[in-house]
């Protein structure tokens, strides 16, 4: 006769070389935590993730603890890996835009533009850019930047416990998502900024509905100060929480939000200008506190500031081109909304069907084949709501990129989780990640 | 067998038109068209040699603020009995970029001296890029550094090789310790070995992955698919014009 699994005589513990390992089958816990309080060793590894609903996506944890006490923490990473650097390989240029877009997908943006912006200084085009397609890709941007924060701010309190701060967050960022869908077509992934300009120029009635969300986004902002930022629990929750001074940061890479909270104020915006940053008007906010609480701060601050670059965009918005004029390189088809949705203009397929024998052939070609890109590297580098997105595209003057490679700002400043909570509590793990904002799209690429 | 009559091209040959563009370095040499290599050469364009060039060295002056990084680096490892011509294999000026092709023994004194010396405080390191070059014989594996100084805005590169048969480059992580996931990250992908670097694992891959993912010569994968009748076949199986 077998013993059953959960009859008194079946061990609970058994000994390896690694330790005692517990086989927990249910209705022993007894035993277990018994067994557990006799060992003189208290350390416990905790596998956090990478389900767990409070870790940003599939970011696994590995902690050890000692009681409430985290003494060593430790990141596993690559559970959304999807080889979008390699797929870039097996594409044109402009398909690139299409792939790059997916990688942190909070920021959508700000990846497809640190893409386009390498593939056109490789292409040695910069310069022939149409200033409406820059304004527009910075107006996107900012707005972009907007949601991404709103995201940081709403899920980190989601994790402490405080639904009414996602409430709001998600609240608000429908709001710039509806911008999305309205002159993209698409809520996220969107591919609407290519190498050499837009996809499309902006639908009717957008800088109504951006002055809209700008007049409603400044009468939400103060909610979340009312909220949270005199909260005595939310501050009890995240001052000191986190630390990571700025010796810490620069060790580790740490950029964006991150670093400004150490008190360096470092933006690429400001430092290396791009899309005619130097031209707008806004200021780069700081704390000094290394803390989880100086990032919010900082966060929703950047918000404010945004708004400020969103406005001037508007203002700046003259009737133009969105796309280069070198026909060798634009996309040659327009699109318009069909029966069936946002497709080739009708006008265009008649033409090229129809008429032009050559149009066809310089559609065919540009599509199938796609433009060549002189050999050479380029690295380019944006301000992501995360800090310093860097593109290391390299061309061998083929049809399709050599090798593409992010510095994506999540992957880097999550090295530094370590050094944030180890000696903390394991309740101020979830803050400390949070804090970091980290997005495992952009992580494992 | 070089021409004295034409002395920026030594290979080309009186009889032959000059190639597009003889200038930088020879990486790879293509055959025919549309990537044709499997069986016989249906495309008629069997015959086409092409050669892919990248930027080569740049003479002085490189123009800016280049000269003055190049003058302060060489005089920096000049003072620790250094050698600037065995340590920089050569410089690369392209597209308002400047590379220092280091030779890899030397990279972790090179990186150190770049951070710490005054005139130079290149503090962050965005990390290192693999890139692959099969046809680059002896310098396959190329690690690509970019290097930004805070305190005088400013951001260089750094680029070292190694070959295929010995994949090792000195790990940064002593100077840099931002570089830890990303050296594992380029082990990972490209199979190159970072000498020093305190725990060199697979970091996006499983652990019991075989294989370097992105290396040129291992197939990105993927199945033919239907599409209205046409069979669509996978995507590193198509048509390339590069």
């Amino acid at each position: 006769m077998t013993p059953s699994p959960t009859s008194s005589e079946a061990s609970p513990a058994r000994e390896t070389t690694e330790g005692t390992v517990y086989t927990v089958t249910g209705g022993d816990w007894d035993e277990v935590v018994a067994a557990a309080a006799k060992s003189d060793d208290e350390r416990i590894i905790v596998n956090m993730g990478p389900q767990h609903p409070s870790t940003h996506g599939v970011l696994r944890i590995i902690l050890e603890i000692d009681g409430e006490t985290v003494t060593e923490a430790r990141c596993g990473i690559g559970y959304l890996h999807t080889g979008i650097e390699k797929n870039l390989e097996y594409r044109t240029w402009t398909q690139g835009t299409t792939f790059v877009t997916r990688m942190d997908y909070l920021t959508p943006f700000f990846n497809e533009t640190a893409y386009c912006l390498g593939v056109e200084k490789l292409l040695g085009i910069t310069d022939q850019i149409p200033d409406r397609a820059t304004v527009i890709r910075v107006l996107l941007m900012e707005l972009n930047r907007i949601s991404s924060h709103l995201v940081a701010i709403a899920t980190g309190g989601m994790e402490l416990g405080a639904t009414t701060i996602m409430i709001y967050g998600f609240r608000d960022r429908e709001l710039v998502l509806d911008i999305y869908e309205l002159i993209t077509g698409l809520r996220m992934n969107h591919a609407f900024v290519r190498p050499g300009g837009l996809a499309q120029d902006l639908p009717p009635g957008t800088v109504d509905q951006v002055r809209g969300f700008i007049k409603k986004m400044r009468k939400n902002i103060p909610e979340y100060d009312k909220l949270a930022t005199g909260n005595p629990v939310f501050k009890a929750r995240l001052q000191d929480i986190g630390y990571l001074d700025l010796a810490g940061c620069l060790a580790t890479g740490a950029t964006g939000p991150m670093l400004r909270a150490a008190g360096l104020p470092h933006d690429l915006r400001k430092a290396q200008p791009y899309c005619g940053y130097e031209n707008y008007d806004f200021e780069v906010p700081t704390a000094d506190t290394c803390d989880a609480y100086g990032r919010f701060l900082i966060r929703l601050e950047e918000m404010r500031q945004s708004l400020r670059i969103v406005e001037q965009c508007l203002d700046r918005l003259e009737p133009g081109p969105v796309m280069v004029a070198d026909k060798k390189i634009a996309w040659p088809a327009q699109l318009a909304m069909g029966p069936d949705g946002l497709g080739n203009s009708l006008d265009h397929i008649k033409k090229i069907m129809g008429t032009s024998m050559e149009a066809l052939i310089h559609h065919f070609k540009l599509v199938t084949e796609g433009f060549r890109v002189p050999p050479g590297q380029t690295y380019t580098a944006v301000e992501s709501p995360k800090g310093e997105l860097g593109v290391h595209v390299v061309s061998d003057g083929g049809t399709r990129p050599y090798r593409v490679h992010f510095r994506d700002p999540s992957f880097t400043n999550l090295q530094a989780m370590a050094a944030m909570c180890e000696g903390g509590q394991v309740a101020d793990v979830i803050v400390a990640v949070a804090s970091i904002d980290p997005v495992m799209g952009g992580v494992d690429r | 067998m070089s021409e004295p009559n034409n002395p920026e091209s030594p290979e080309a040959r009186d009889d032959l038109p000059a190639q597009h563009d003889d200038a930088g370095d020879l990486i790879a040499t293509r055959r025919g068209m549309f990537g044709a290599n499997n069986g016989g050469d249906t495309s008629g364009y069997g015959g086409l040699v092409r050669s892919v060039r990248l930027p080569g060295a740049t003479p002085r002056p490189y123009g800016g603020w280049f000269d003055e990084v190049a003058d302060e680096l060489e005089g920096a490892l000049d003072e620790q009995g250094l050698v600037p011509e065995n340590v920089i294999g050569k410089t690369v000026v392209d597209r308002d970029e400047l590379t220092f092709h280091i030779e890899r023994e030397y990279l972790p004194a090179v990186a150190r001296t770049l951070r710490d010396d005054p005139a130079l405080r290149f503090e962050l390191c965005t990390g290192v890029s693999g890139v692959h070059f099969p046809g680059d014989k002896g310098r396959e594996l190329h690690a690509v550094y970019h290097l930004r100084s805070i305190t005088h805005n400013r951001l260089i590169r750094l680029e070292v090789s190694a070959p295929d048969a010995d994949p090792h480059v000195p790990s940064l992580v002593e100077v840099y310790p931002t570089n830890d996931w990303h050296e594992r990250e380029t082990y990972d992908f490209f199979g190159l070995v970072f000498d020093g670097h305190p725990a060199l694992t697979r970091i996006i891959m499983p652990d019991d992955w075989q294989g370097f993912p992105q290396r040129k010569d291992y197939p990105l994968g993927g199945i033919p698919v239907e599409y209205k009748g046409a069979r669509i076949p996978a995507p590193d199986q198509r048509r390339s014009y590069s």
